[in-house]
């Protein structure tokens, strides 16, 4: 590649050797983070827990205004049943005043099934139903209020109440995950 | 502050050995003859309650370990038959929990001794360093600890610890699933922090014989700050001076050990850690253990959930940056009088952050915490660089023996 014309006389031709050297030193690395691979990956989630991939929940039993909780994935799940009042407030409500704004027709499949994963966006604990000033839900870890859409209104919590992938199967079944 | 060993080896045998592995000579030079300076207070002391304290954990943590079963099902029975069945169980497991809350006691104390007597002043600077890297380890430790008798506040404590990881962009949701094992705390959570529970004492047990490694290196620091001269005058040996003091310091401290193991077993726990974790119930007001409520304080004061975490986290490595912050030339603070003031208002906004972290994080609390926690930093970062340039500090003794002198010997 380079004639002995354009090459510095103090950088001698790399040698046989040097070659070697990189060459070894390369596999090993290699190797050695092959060897690494397993022992970081053995953390995640093994294969039994990634299997727990869906549940099916019975809506019919659940009457307006109820709130339940359901299990899904070692989290639970609150399906909230809301009132004709309650959408019609959510559906009012001025985005500009939300620190995560998402509209709710964007939040539900129907109107008056709210699916979201029970789980404050902050630090991890269980927000307790219909408390804090927006009667959606109010985490009593670190005082964050929900709305009965289950976006963040106010407290430390970042975003809204994650809404998982779910799919109604019928008009009083539905499918998480 | 070491030089040629005083050992020298008297028998047969210990000629034989001292050529081959000298550690009679070590652990001479280093326990016995090792000078240590003749002004030290009782602060000094907590160097080996904190030793013993490592000792005791380990021991009775070990025993404990024969007993536990760390899977969801059967660990909080386990912990109970500890209780009931196993003989002598409920004094190791109180001694145990006991344990962790006087450990940070004496951690507490002995930090507090280094912030009021310059110790991470030059050449202690690394020696101070491996003391936070130690801090920082045993905090893990307590917290893994106290996941594993699986209540209440067990569950909701690994929840809310792990979650702070999930602040970071992009990565931190998958940082907090590879962490947990599962999608929420779990069997594999426990299983593993049962693991990492056993192995971090031992992992601090290497940085403690770095941190006497450096300590013996330097020389240990003294009450007027002023490094030693002349060894003969000013230094007493080890043996049997510190020895025996420090042994009457761990004595007192047992008692209080003692006391609360036996008379007060629970009171620093928390009545919810006797109800069975349950992944859908947050207990209503959930709060740490004691010795994290300063840190948890400003976690909860800072709006943001990211900057709050980070603040948390510099909360604690900030300290392994005093070395740099405070470069006043005079180490002791009883010769800084407005060091001094400074020093007591820092540790009072400790204790106050300490307080507002058990108290609900709303209305007026919250925003004292904020301000705490403002000062707190404003501290570290203000005035302390600031009193290093402009402080009036009063005339340093000259030497040791002339500290000695100067006070008087009267109740020598």
């Amino acid at each position: 590649m380079n004639t002995k014309a354009d090459s510095s006389e103090t950088r001698p031709e790399p040698s046989r050797r040097d070659i070697l050297y990189i060459g070894t030193g390369a596999t090993a690395a290699v190797a050695g983070g092959g060897m690494v691979w397993p022992l970081i990956a053995q953390m995640n989630p093994d294969a039994s827990t990634r299997a727990l991939a869906s549940t099916e929940v019975d809506l019919a039993a659940v009457p307006e205004g109820q709130i339940i909780t359901v299990k899904w994935r070692g989290k639970p799940v609150f399906i909230r049943h809301r009132t004709s009042d309650e959408i019609k407030a959510e559906e009012g409500v001025e985005l500009s005043s939300l620190p995560d704004p998402q509209p709710d027709n964007a939040r539900v499949k129907k109107p008056e099934w709210l699916v979201v994963v029970g789980v404050c966006t902050h630090l991890g604990c269980i927000p307790t139903g219909k408390e804090g000033e927006f009667n959606g839900w109010f985490c009593p870890c670190h005082g964050s209020t929900y709305d009965v859409s289950g976006r963040i209104r106010s407290g430390p919590a970042p975003s809204n109440l994650e809404v998982p992938d779910y799919a109604f199967l019928s008009d009083t079944k539905i499918k998480i995950g | 502050m070491s030089g040629h060993s005083q050992y020298t080896p008297k028998s047969g045998f210990a000629k034989w050995l001292e050529r081959r592995l000298p550690i009679i000579s070590f652990v001479y030079d280093s326990f016995v003859a090792y000078p240590t300076p003749k002004n030290l207070n009782y602060m000094w002391t907590f160097g080996a309650i904190l030793s013993f304290m490592l000792v005791a954990q380990i021991i009775t943590g070990i025993v404990l370990a024969m007993h536990y079963t760390p899977e969801t099902t059967l660990a909080f029975d386990s912990v109970e038959k500890i209780m009931r069945d196993v003989n002598w169980g409920w004094a190791l497991r109180y001694a145990h929990a006991n344990g962790a809350s006087m450990f940070f006691l004496a951690v507490y104390i002995h930090i507090a001794r280094g912030l009021y007597y310059g110790s991470y002043k030059e050449p202690r600077e690394v020696l101070w360093i491996l003391g936070v890297v130690i801090f920082m380890v045993m905090m893990a430790t307590g917290f893994l600890g106290y996941v594993l008798p699986w209540g209440q506040m067990s569950f909701w404590a690994a929840t809310v610890i792990t979650n702070l990881f999930s602040a970071l962009p992009v990565v931190g949701p998958s940082i907090t699933t590879w962490l947990l094992g599962d999608y929420a705390v779990g069997n594999a959570t426990l299983n593993r922090f049962f693991a990492l529970h056993y192995l971090l004492p031992f992992i601090i047990v290497a940085i403690v014989a770095l941190h006497v490694w450096a300590l013996h290196v330097t020389g240990q620091g003294n009450p007027d700050g002023v490094e030693v001269k002349d060894v003969k005058k000013e230094t007493v040996p080890f043996t049997p001076y510190a020895t025996l003091k420090d042994g009457y310091a761990i004595g007192a401290f047992l008692v209080l050990y003692a006391w609360m193991t036996f008379f007060v077993p629970n009171y620093l726990g928390h009545p919810d850690n006797y109800i069975e974790a349950n992944p859908l119930v947050t207990p209503p007001h959930i709060v740490p253990e004691w010795y994290f409520l300063p840190f948890y304080a400003i976690l909860r004061a800072i709006p943001s959930k990211l900057i709050g975490v980070i603040a948390l986290f510099l909360s604690i490595l900030i300290l392994a940056a005093l070395p740099w912050l405070d470069t006043s030339k005079v180490k002791s603070g009883s010769y800084r009088p407005q060091f001094r003031k400074a020093y007591w208002a820092f540790i009072a906004t400790c204790v106050g952050l300490g307080y507002l972290g058990s108290q609900p994080a709303e209305g007026a609390f919250l925003w004292i915490a904020r301000i705490l926690t403002f000062y707190y930093f404003f501290h570290f970062v203000c005035i302390l660089p600031w009193l290093s340039r402009h402080e009036k500090t009063e005339p340093v003794p000259e030497s040791i023996e002339a500290a000695v002198n100067g006070r008087g010997v009267s109740h020598a």
